[in-house]
This record gives C-alpha cells, sequence and structure tokens, in this order.
C-alpha cells in the first residue's frame, strides 16, 4: 500500500485499461505490415462501441455484442478497402474521412441508447487461480475478453514469424510489385489484412461500451485509437512491443485515476494528459537509438498498388 | 510447350509447369533474409530449416555460394542474382527466362554466371536469354531472335554474325559511331577533393573520400556495379546532399556547401538516373518540368513572377533538338514513354549552356538509335569546352565517350586513369572483381 493505492487492484485495472488498446493495436499492425495505412481506427472503434452495445441491449447477451462490435469495425473498413484498394483513393485521406464518419454515423444510430444497462460480462472462473494471494486478482480474475487481447498479440507475432501466410503478409507490405511479379493476390491479401483490422478495432470498441465504461455516450472512444496508431508505429510494428506500450498507456491512464482520487495536489490537468505525453515519449526512446528499428517500416506503407505498373 | 498449346494464365501456374523467370528489376524483398526471399517464390517450400540447408547445397553445386540467413537488402546486386537464380534453381525448371541479366555485374561475375548457365543447359535445362549486349549473345547463345517493336525481325546463329549486323537488325538502320573532336582539354572545372558523405538512402553506400577532377572539354567515364555509391555521387555533385565547402570545387570556387539552385548559378547541371520522380515531377507538363530546372540558368522569371512564354518556348526547343516524340509541351511528363522522357530531361540540362555536366544513366532504357543522340550531344557539350561527369553501368558507353575511366566501388572512386589502353580485365578489377567472392568450380 501507498498512498492509499492497492498496487494488486491497480495492475488488475491496468490490464483492463489497455485491452482496447491491444486489440486495436494489433489489428492495425497487421494491416501497415501489409502496406497499408489505415488512419481510421478511431472511426472503426466507435462503430464497434455502438453496434456492440445495440447487439449486446437487443440480444441481452454480451457475448453476440462483441460479435457484433467485431462486424460493425469490418464493415465500415470495407468501406475503407473499397475506397483504397479498388478505386485508389489516397490512404491518408481516406482514413481520416472514415473516422469523421464513423463518428458521427455511431452517435447517429446510437442516439436512443444513451443511458441504458448492457448485460455484464461476467470474469473467466479459474477455480482455485483466482484465489492465489496477489497473483489470484492481478491475474486469473479477468473477462475473457482480456486473456483473448494477449493471445491474439501472441497468435499475430506466431503467424507473422513462422507461417507462410505471415510470410506472404510482410512480403506484399514490404513490395507489392515484387509480391505482384511472383504471382501472389496483393489486392485480395491486403482487403483481408483490411477486413481483419476492422475487426480487432471493432471489438476493442465494444470493449469499451460493454465492460469499461460500461454505457454508451457519444465519443466514448476518446482517442483511444489515436493512440493505438501511435503505438503501433512506435513499437517498430512488433507485436509484442506493441503490447508493452499499450499496457504503459493503461497503466498510467489508471495510475493517475487513483492518484486524482487519493486527493494528489498535481492539478487534474496534468494527470489526465500524462498517459499520452508519456507513453508517447516512452515509444519515441524505444524506437529510436537504432537505425535498423526506423527501417523497420514495412517499405510500400501507404502506398496504392495497381497491377498496371 | 512439349508440344501443346501453352499460355499460362497466371505465374503460378507457370512455376507448375517448369518455368523459372528471372527478373530485370529483381522481384526480391530488401527486409527478408534470402531463405524468407527465395520461400516466396515456390510454390510448395519445405520448412525454413530444410529449405536453408538446400539453398546452401544447390549454391555450392552451382558456385553461386550464398548465405541463407543474411538480410537481402545488405546483398550485392551479383548476389540478389544469385538469390533470384537460385530461387530458379531449387524448383528444378525445364525452362530457364533471364530477362538483361547483366545489367548489374562486373565482368567476372558475368563469367561467373555464363559458366552457370552453361553447366544449366549441359544438364538438360532450356534457356531463353533476353538481353541488348550482342557480345553476350555471340558468347552464350545458340540460336538468336530478334524483336523490334514488339515484331520478329530475324533469327540467326550469333556465332556467325557479328555484333554490328545484329544491332542493325535490331534497330533497322545502320548505326554511326559517335564522331569525337579531339581537342587538348582546358583548365579544370570539376574538382572533387575528400568528398566524404553519408548516404540518405535505406540500404544505402556511403561515399569515402572521393577525389578526381574534370577539365573544360573532358569526358570522365565513373563505372560500377548498381548500388555502390552511383546515386549518392550524384546527389553529392548535384547539391542535393550537402557536404564540406571544400570538397566541390566548381571552377576553382567552393560549392560543397551549397544548394542545387546555386549549384546551377555556378554552371553545374545534373540528371539523375530515376527519370520519373526524381528528374521529372510525373504529373507535372513538360513545359513545368522544363521551368524546374531551368529556371536559374535561362532566366524563366520576370520580377518574381514565371514567364510562361519563354518557359514553354525552352520547352519546345528541346523537343525539337533533342526529337523528343511528344503530342507537345502541355503533356504529363508521365505520359511520355521512357526513352523519350529520358531525351527530355538529359536534353533540358545539356541545353543550359552548361560548364559542368553530371548525368548518371544517360541511356538506361532507351533504344539504340536515341541512345546514340545523347552520347553525341554529350560529346558536342564536351567539344564545347563543357567538363562532364558521366555516370554509367554499361561499360560500352562508357569506353565509347569518355576520355579518363574511373570506377565506384562499396562507396570508393578508383584513380581516374586514361579510356585508350584499358583492357576489360583492368576495368573488371577496378569494378572490383567478382567481389572477393570464390569464383565458381565446377570439378564434377
Amino acid at each position: 500500500m501507498f498512498g492509499g493505492i492497492d498496487p494488486a487492484l491497480l495492475i488488475a485495472a491496468l490490464i483492463v485499461a489497455s485491452v482496447p488498446i491491444i486489440l486495436a493495436a494489433i489489428g492495425e499492425l497487421v494491416v501497415e505490415r501489409a502496406g497499408v495505412l489505415n488512419l481510421g481506427v478511431e472511426g472503426m472503434m466507435i462503430m464497434g462501441a455502438v453496434c456492440g452495445f445495440i447487439t449486446a441491449v437487443s440480444t441481452g447477451s454480451a457475448f453476440l455484442g462483441f460479435v457484433g462490435g467485431a462486424l460493425g469495425g469490418a464493415v465500415l473498413s470495407l468501406v475503407f478497402g473499397v475506397l483504397t484498394q479498388f478505386l485508389l483513393a489516397n490512404q491518408v485521406a481516406t482514413g481520416l474521412a472514415l473516422t469523421l464518419f464513423g463518428l458521427g454515423l455511431s452517435s447517429l444510430i446510437g442516439q436512443s441508447y444513451v443511458g441504458i444497462k448492457p448485460p455484464l460480462t461476467d470474469a473467466v472462473p479459474l477455480g482455485p487461480f483466482a484465489d492465489i494471494p496477489f497473483f489470484g486478482r492481478v491475474l486469473f480474475s479477468h473477462d475473457w475478453v482480456v486473456y483473448l487481447s494477449v493471445a491474439s498479440v501472441a497468435a499475430v507475432w506466431w503467424v507473422l514469424r513462422a507461417t507462410r501466410m505471415g510470410l506472404i503478409l510482410r512480403a506484399v507490405g514490404e513490395s507489392h510489385d515484387a509480391a505482384h511479379a511472383l504471382g501472389y493476390k496483393v489486392r485480395r491479401i491486403r482487403m483481408l489484412a483490411i477486413l481483419f483490422g476492422g475487426a480487432m478495432a471493432g471489438l476493442g470498441g465494444a470493449y469499451i461500451s460493454l465492460v469499461r465504461v460500461p454505457q454508451w455516450t457519444d465519443g466514448i472512444t476518446a482517442g483511444a485509437g489515436w493512440i493505438a496508431l501511435a503505438i503501433v508505429v512506435f513499437a517498430s510494428w512488433r507485436p509484442w512491443r506493441a503490447l508493452v506500450g499499450a499496457y504503459l498507456f493503461g497503466g498510467i491512464t489508471v495510475l493517475q485515476l487513483n492518484l486524482q482520487a487519493a486527493g494528489s495536489r498535481i492539478p487534474v490537468e496534468y494527470l489526465s494528459s500524462a498517459p499520452y505525453l508519456i507513453t508517447i515519449l516512452v515509444l519515441v526512446i524505444m524506437s529510436s537509438g537504432r537505425g535498423k528499428a526506423a527501417l523497420n517500416a514495412p517499405a510500400s506503407l501507404g502506398q496504392n498498388f495497381h497491377a498496371s505498373r | 510447350m512439349r508440344g501443346a498449346p501453352y499460355a499460362p494464365a497466371q505465374p503460378a501456374e507457370a512455376r507448375r509447369s517448369g518455368v523459372a523467370m528471372v527478373f530485370q528489376h529483381f522481384s526480391l524483398f530488401d527486409a527478408l533474409n534470402v531463405a524468407e526471399n527465395v520461400a516466396l517464390g515456390m510454390e510448395t517450400p519445405p520448412p525454413m530449416q530444410e529449405l536453408s540447408a538446400r539453398i546452401k547445397a544447390v549454391s555450392e553445386e552451382y558456385g553461386l555460394p550464398l548465405d541463407p540467413s543474411r538480410m537481402v537488402g545488405d546483398l550485392s546486386a551479383g548476389e540478389r542474382q544469385r538469390v533470384e537464380i537460385i530461387r530458379c534453381l531449387l524448383q528444378d525448371p525445364k525452362l530457364l527466362i533471364m530477362d538483361e541479366p547483366t545489367s548489374v555485374l562486373t565482368p567476372q561475375e558475368v563469367e561467373i554466371l555464363f559458366q552457370t548457365l552453361r553447366q544449366l543447359a549441359r544438364e538438360g535445362t532450356a534457356i531463353l536469354y533476353i538481353s541488348h549486349k550482342l557480345e553476350e549473345i555471340r558468347a552464350l547463345c545458340d540460336e538468336a531472335t530478334i524483336l523490334r517493336r514488339g515484331k520478329v525481325v530475324a533469327t540467326c546463329t550469333p556465332r556467325e554474325v557479328s555484333a554490328r549486323e545484329m544491332a542493325e537488325l535490331m534497330v533497322g538502320a545502320t548505326l554511326t559511331p559517335p564522331a569525337r573532336a579531339d581537342k587538348p582539354k582546358g583548365e579544370v572545372a570539376l574538382e572533387v577533393a575528400g568528398l566524404s558523405v553519408a548516404s540518405p538512402i535505406p540500404f544505402g553506400t556511403s561515399l569515402k573520400d572521393i577525389r578526381f577532377s574534370v577539365a573544360k572539354g573532358e569526358v570522365l567515364g565513373i563505372a560500377g556495379v548498381a548500388g555502390n555509391g552511383q546515386d549518392e555521387l550524384l546527389l553529392a555533385l548535384s547539391g542535393e546532399l550537402r557536404s564540406a565547402p571544400a570538397a566541390v570545387r566548381i571552377n576553382g570556387q567552393e560549392a560543397g556547401h551549397l544548394g542545387p539552385n546555386t549549384r546551377r548559378a555556378a554552371g553545374l547541371v545534373a540528371a539523375p538516373e530515376e527519370r520519373l520522380g526524381h528528374a521529372a515531377a510525373p504529373d507535372m507538363t513538360l513545359t513545368e518540368n522544363a521551368l524546374l530546372s531551368g529556371v536559374v540558368r535561362k532566366g524563366l522569371t520576370r520580377q518574381g513572377f514565371i514567364d510562361w512564354g519563354a518557359t514553354r518556348r525552352f520547352a519546345a526547343e528541346i523537343i525539337r533538338t533533342f526529337d523528343v516524340r511528344t503530342p507537345g509541351t502541355e503533356v504529363a511528363a508521365r505520359a511520355l514513354s521512357g526513352g523519350n522522357l529520358q531525351k527530355f530531361v538529359v536534353g533540358r540540362e545539356l541545353s543550359q549552356t552548361p560548364s559542368v555536366i553530371v548525368i548518371n544513366q544517360p541511356t538506361w532504357g532507351v533504344d539504340a538509335a536515341a541512345a546514340a543522340a545523347i552520347r553525341q550531344a554529350i560529346l558536342d557539350r564536351a567539344a564545347e569546352g563543357a567538363a562532364v561527369v558521366v555516370i554509367s553501368q554499361d561499360l560500352d558507353e562508357l569506353l565509347e565517350i569518355s576520355d579518363n575511366f574511373a570506377a565506384l566501388n562499396e562507396g570508393r572512386l578508383t584513380a581516374p586513369r586514361p579510356v585508350q589502353g584499358l583492357s576489360i580485365e583492368e576495368i573488371g578489377l577496378m569494378m572490383g572483381g567478382a567481389h572477393g567472392m570464390e569464383v565458381a568450380h565446377h570439378g564434377h
């Protein structure tokens, strides 16, 4: 115990707080590794949040809510995919427009759901593990989405590193012209990556409206999508580093909330801006220095592909 | 194929029927290692460790040593080509297609490649070898088909005809080699001393203590295998890459710290290798592109405003003088064919009455007639008293137009030597031999 803050509760809370960012960041990491820059993460997250919330409320099932959230994010990413991969629209502009579109649309369809409570997402019963002192509370008393988020990081890391699918995905992001010359379907692979990124962002958004908050209000994601984007870049497109970045951000968010509650003398404005500043700062230091880290960026990132060239 | 009609719909289908291809612009991925690059070109690759072992075995069998765990971005051009060839060999091809495979190799590396190809041919692989280098065709091929503008114009047995006959079939006209006026050289116009700069390009080559001087009326040819610092040298001479003030002198004036426009004002013009995106802005018209580099020396502004009339006349003059085939001056640079755009960007620099000219790959991808015209224009400028630096990977071109010859090797420049009396072996050694790698051994 220090300053009235319980470390076990703090760590448990930071793990929960980081889930939306981990899910969105790992999805975007796959998208960027395939060479596509989708800046619409925030828009896809909030669409996931509202779709997940509405599905959960109308079916009474939190699980179906998460499925609905993933679908909502994926449908919005499909718009981005068609615009950038088939109509060759500029990826940066399309991504930004996607965020604005998602924010507006979610607020429209979520209007009659303000102030309702969603069904609960229970912790996974892990029996005796949950009773282990300290670790039981920190690690073994969470809901299934928390475990899913860590598993997805491990899965993406393994797929990118050790499987043929991951190798082809990296190849497409590295040089789409060379991949095309070897006969890989650049557009199809990128569309699948975009859909995966959308579904993961939607899942992250649904976690905010169903577990973190849990209710629906306009602009509920509050910039989490942008933080996920920054984390992908500063993590040098590596899954485990993205996990560290997300935990760092979640940790400082929870810590500053606790400090506010404990009556810290630091002004609230500084405390609430701290997570953003410190996360960016730490990740900048992590990714600077070594020249190779900067070169880790997928070489075709953000470039449109057309088979005629 | 094998008597049956053959029209593969996609590369995978061709690979399945035993066709393997080595591309002119390598289809390789810089940030992946050799084994991963090989795996991407195979239909059903074995697990990575087994694949690495097979790469090692095959590469040694054909005398092309290669480490499967190295990053492709760190390899030399010759080694990259080995990756492509080994990728093909692992699939046990019946037909191997090679598109201009020697454009990035030193003479010694070409010899290693030819030994490998002859060994493959003996083992029963058919080889389709596409090249515009006629001496190579004569040295390697049993039969040749000559294409001009997409049509078959002749077939011949290359060992029985001369390179000149084949060249005339290729171009469809008789060729006249550029005429050179023999003139005493003037005072030094461009002096480079102790030029060392780090490369701004990822996987690029830094320049190390470059020194040479070019006199008025002299043509200095700089050879070297691609990726040994050619791009960086052009950037450092054009002013896009700054260095210590005394490292570059134009007509005696310190210029290492100056940017491109101030160097143009001092008399130095430069034409980079990359036509679209570096020498010309793809979506801007020829008039606008003429303005971009000509504004300083041709005085295309009036009181700070662009003089469009004068600019259009300048662009039209380039088009006329250098026979650029285009509907007019208001056409986007992107719309021109590679050869025509090359004539335009080279012509744009040569038309500015410069005292120093730096050109990287002046005739890359240009047909033989246009290439001869560009070379003649360069020699004409030199005869008028300009100092010329030509960086090129085409040795024949350099030997044809240069007075002095030097080679870039891993960012270092050899001391310039007079072209007359230089043998092809000496040139190969100046270019770095076979990069210190063991020569093919065929003891089996």
